[in-house]
């Protein structure tokens, strides 16, 4: 007849990319007339930012505002092939060949702008404001619009760029299971505070403090998105969600969402967050994907924090009231376990 | 609400960067809150016809008989499609990439595997005169003894689910039924191991739930051709697998997709693209094919049931010497993409821990129920939970506190992982240290003075001497599948290229490193391309 | 099927439909109107992406029969801007980075607007309980109950 808190953890890594590689993402980037650039794809966008995300790195690697870039996605007729949106493959297969086609198009952008001024294109950098400078000497200046004009009307050159990028297939051995299943890895750690009423077997969230490498936070908002949002669902997947609560028997199968649980925003819990960044030498600008390893870790800290709570284990998920009464009835009541901090 | 700890590897990054690392508003906010983005459904057809599905109520049958006389002769019907009328009644995804073989229909002929499975298509002018149609189908169905347990599934006498693979488990390499993964000798620190763990987790279906269900609509073009918006996670994937169950050329189809409703991996399976684009094909109008909730629930394809069982050997000190894993996936009636998840889930084991002894097997098992598919995680969500909470139980067994348990067994830079490839790049102890200081859980200085990139390589790097395995004289095949022809030349090995540079102001990416293994092939070459308009098959 | 006429106000303009006997508001409003605003999630009530106003109150779209709009004034996510200018719930959405697939958002939006047009500034329970009935399955919901927090109170959130 009481609520007991418990606190349970889990660290976890996660691969990013379709294992074993062989997913390609190519990309396209172009400018108008004006100097104002399209990057075209064929990635989709499920809500985790993938136009976003693409976008600041075509701008960052091409030196122009993000206000001057637009993605273009996802249409089979003028987007180029992507493998697709899984996998936590798309800020790193897609925002490497977004960054590809992107340095291909600066590469012609700063030869055309090298012409007008009438120097070396070595010697210029852009100020990422939409203007090309001499190195040292901010007055030799033009900007990316006229660049783009004299480029198309006078000198006849395309600023645009192609991207593919590719991370090579590798195979199983049958006997020992060798394989090269992903390039990068991200990485986290996450605490749920809960509490668990021992006469309903209802878990509680109370709080869950994590922290969660990622390579680089190439938005911190969309970061926060997927954080924030993963979260929620691994607490879903770990607390209410299934369609065969009886597995293996089918019976009782949910088929609407009075059936199918899912926490309401009455539900959530507060959640600290910190975000590490250890760049993938082989992401753009070091990112990995954080889109699927955000909801992994909290299944496990749930879990286990209703046994630091009431001492028992439930091994099956999703971890029921159903499932806790019945363990805390054979265990003979509950009991709670040492606590750390 | 975030927190960035920008001192951890702070010698690895450039921050000095101008658009990265920026809060940027989305490139589609302004269209999500007036209302403007467009979804598959959101674009303007006139003359919509419906297309819904009638889906067997048997969990496995023969067909004995289908009557749809009624249905077509029905109010607002325009055709009535059945299995003999799609092209290539028989695909699996992964043909796309030489996996696996064609397994499943897309309407079905002489049996249905799982409750649920398409059996007739009515297209009608309405939803509702397509429901009245679906009532007036009659079908005889022969019940046949169904399976729903995994380990039930693949004993000996078990009703076969799919013929083609006829002990219900997917074939790996030809010759086994089970990926396996062999890293030194189990049995022998088992028998060295203070302690000795062995549990049974089991995760369940789960179902993606996306607010916008699974739909396509396909319309005749102007030029001879189909215009497709659909909600696919994957727009060449999808417009491929059409392309092979129509059989056309992929070029005759325009596929346009955009922001999808929520995926979470439940629209990676191409289940309305096909009979959408058919029915378009044959009434020559555009056609919708949308999965109500209920379909979506029960048959949308879910996030597959795994079982997994874990065997530990750890010393009283908290080290783990010796993991082995036992895992089944629920692939339910067909393969689609579990055949996949298995091979990624055993790259993952152990985790992100440096183990000095790892096996396991892992199994792609056919049962009577909704076919699996990819969900947020796929073949490492579950795993997960299960080695997470293996974890937890160990340090409670040696009495060490869970987060110091963490650190001390996990992998650092330069140790060998069970998949024989070095370990780069790690970050699991400082996620522990931080995670743990924002909970206020108390963990040791030592642990606190531990690092990722100390501590690893060394006697953790070599490879250990595996019992029972011949390490190969030739480089591993790539898998073989009924995609093979007789007198196809076979992949050579090459080089691995070097991965694409980062931009400038990023460090530069090392070249791959020289690595115990054999070298990777190319597996089947360029042979998806839709930019050359070239398929290999 | 013989129709019936329904005539209503939608987003301040006056429209008339003929419509099916059964047909929901959320068809009429997306395939006879032409507004695709509100959304279809489940077709049972249960998830919320159809929700409009009907005289200020938040309904199902789905579950709403067509003709019982006959007279009444009908709201949606498309109607929310006044002119160009965005209503202060769209701005702290905006803000507040409170959509992510963007499926669920005009459901949210017009559940939001109910609340906020009766209560001005509720307190954090009461927006809890305004969207309770609104799904979203990619954000965790915090960043919405922030948004339609920090916009009551703001000129303009008030019913005019």
């Amino acid at each position: 007849m009481a609520k007991h808190r418990g606190r349970g953890m889990a660290s976890i890594n996660y691969p990013i990319g379709m294992n074993l590689g062989g997913d390609p993402s190519q990309a396209l980037v172009h400018s108008n007339p004006s100097g104002k650039f399209t990057v075209s794809l064929s990635a989709i966008d499920l809500g985790q930012g993938m136009k976003s995300v693409t976008r600041q790195i075509c701008a960052e690697t091409l030196g122009v505002p993000v206000e001057d870039v637009y993605v273009d996605t996802a249409d089979s007729d003028t987007g180029p092939h992507d493998m697709g949106s899984f996998a936590s493959r798309g800020t790193h297969r897609v925002g490497n060949a977004v960054m590809a086609a992107a340095k291909e198009a600066r590469g012609v952008m700063m030869e055309a702008a090298a012409q007008e001024l009438e120097v070396n294109a070595a010697d210029l950098e852009t100020d990422g404001r939409g203007n090309i400078h001499v190195r040292g000497a901010p007055h030799r200046s033009i900007s990316v619009r006229d660049v783009a004009i004299a480029a198309q009307f006078r000198q006849g050159r395309t600023i645009s760029g192609r991207g593919i990028f590719l991370v090579p297939l590798s195979s199983v051995d049958p006997e020992t299971g060798e394989m090269t299943p992903a390039t990068c890895y991200a990485h986290a750690c996450l605490v749920a505070d809960v509490e668990v009423d021992d006469e309903t077997g209802e878990v509680t969230m109370i709080e869950m403090n994590s922290a969660y490498e990622l390579g680089r936070a190439l938005n911190p908002r969309l970061v926060e998105q997927q954080l924030v949002g993963g979260a929620w669902m691994g607490l879903s997947h770990a607390i209410y969600e299934t369609t065969e609560p009886y597995y293996p028997d089918r019976k009782d199968g949910p088929r609407d969402f009075n059936e199918y649980l899912m926490p309401g925003p009455g539900d959530i819990c507060p959640h600290n967050i910190a975000v590490l960044e250890r760049p993938a030498p082989d992401g753009p600008f070091g990112g990995k994907g954080p889109g699927e390893m955000c909801a992994n870790p909290v299944l496990p800290a749930v879990a286990n924090a209703v046994f630091n709570a009431v001492g028992v284990r439930i091994d099956e998920l999703p971890v029921t009231p159903e499932k806790v009464l019945r363990a805390i009835k054979a265990q003979g009541g509950a009991r709670p376990q040492p606590k750390f901090g | 609400m975030l927190e960035f700890r920008k001192e951890f590897f702070a010698d690895e990054r450039d921050d000095n960067l101008k658009e990265i690392g920026k809060g940027t508003q989305r490139q589609d906010m302004l269209g999500h809150v007036t209302a403007m983005t467009k979804y598959f459904d959101d674009h303007k057809v006139q003359n919509l016809l419906h297309l819904k599905v009638l889906r067997s109520p048997h969990h496995h049958a023969r067909i004995r008989h289908i009557d749809v006389s009624a249905a077509q002769g029905a109010p607002g019907v325009k055709r009535v499609i059945r299995g003999a009328d799609v092209p290539v009644n028989i695909n699996t995804l992964l043909s796309l990439l030489n996996f696996g073989k064609d397994d499943e229909p897309s309407l079905a002929v002489d049996k249905v595997r799982y409750k649920g499975e398409p059996v007739v298509a009515v297209v009608a002018t309405t939803e509702r005169e397509a429901f009245e149609a679906l009532s007036k189908i009659r079908v005889d169905y022969d019940p046949l003894p169904a399976v729903f347990d995994v380990e039930e599934a693949i004993k000996p006498g078990a009703p076969v689910v799919n013929e083609v693979y006829p002990n219900n488990t997917f074939e790996y390499h030809d010759k086994y039924d089970h990926q396996k993964l062999r890293f030194g000798d189990v049995e022998k620190a088992f028998a060295q191991a203070d302690h000795v763990l062995e549990q049974r987790y089991q995760m369940s279906p789960i179902e993606h739930a996306p607010t916008e269900t699974n739909g396509t609509v396909a319309a005749p073009d102007t030029n001879g051709r189909y215009v497709v918006y659909t909600g696919a996670q994957g727009l060449f994937f999808a417009l491929d697998t059409c392309a092979k169950i129509l059989n056309v050329p992929s070029n005759r189809l325009h596929f346009i997709g955009g922001t999808v409703g929520g995926g979470f991996g439940g629209k990676v399976d191409s289940v309305t693209e096909p009979l959408a684009i058919l029915g378009a094909m044959l009434t020559g109008r555009p056609v919708r094919y949308l999965h109500n909730r209920e379909e979506e629930m029960q048959f949308g394809p879910p996030r597959g049931a795994e079982r997994i069982f874990i065997k530990d050997g750890v010393m009283k000190d908290g080290r783990i010497i010796a993991r082995y894993v036992r895992s089944y996936f629920d692939s339910g009636a067909y393969t689609r993409l579990s055949s996949y998840a298995v091979v990624k889930c055993v790259a993952h084991i152990p985790g992100p821990y440096t183990i000095p002894n790892v096996w396991a097997d892992v199994y792609c098992v056919y049962t009577n129920r909704t076919p699996a598919t990819a969900m947020r995680g796929f073949g490492i969500t579950a795993v997960d939970f299960a080695l997470e909470t293996q974890m937890d139980k160990l340090a409670h067994l040696v009495g060490m506190n869970p987060m110091e348990f963490r650190i001390l067994n996990a992998y650092r830079d330069g140790d060998m992982k069970a998949h024989r490839r070095e370990a780069k790049n790690c970050a699991l102890i400082e996620c522990v240290q931080v995670a743990a200081e924002k909970a206020k859980w108390p963990i040791r200085d030592e642990f606190k003075r531990m690092h990722s990139r100390s501590g690893g390589g060394g006697d953790r790097a070599v490879i250990p001497h595996t019992p029972g395995v011949t390490p190969s004289a030739t480089p591993p095949r790539p898998q073989r599948t009924s995609y093979e022809r007789p007198g196809m030349p076979q992949p050579t090995p090459q080089s691995a290229p070097q991965p694409m540079p980062a931009a400038a102001s990023a460090p530069q990416p090392p070249s791959l490193p020289a690595q115990p293994a054999p070298v990777q092939t190319q597996h089947g070459a360029t042979r998806f391309s839709s930019v050359f308009g070239t398929r290999r098959r | 099927m013989s129709k019936t006429p329904v005539q209503f106000r939608h987003n301040g303009s006056d429209v008339a439909v003929f419509v099916e006997g059964g047909a929901n508001l959320l068809s009429v409003l997306r395939e006879s109107i032409g507004d695709t605003a509100p959304k279809f999630g489940c077709g049972q009530g249960t998830c919320g992406v159809c929700t409009v106003l009907i005289d200020g109150e938040p309904h199902l779209s789905c579950l709403t029969l067509a003709e019982t709009v006959s007279g009444r004034a009908v709201e949606t996510a498309d109607g929310l801007k006044d002119g160009p200018h965005l209503h202060p719930l769209q701005t702290a959405f905006m803000e507040h980075f409170a959509a992510q697939c963007g499926f669920c958002t005009p459901g949210m939006l017009m559940a939001a607007k109910a609340l906020l047009d009766r209560n001005p500034a509720p307190t954090r329970d009461e927006v809890v309980e305004a969207v309770s009935g609104n799904i979203c399955r990619c954000t965790g919901y915090e960043p919405i109950i922030n948004a339609i927090l920090s916009a009551a109170g703001q000129p303009g959130a008030r019913r005019a």
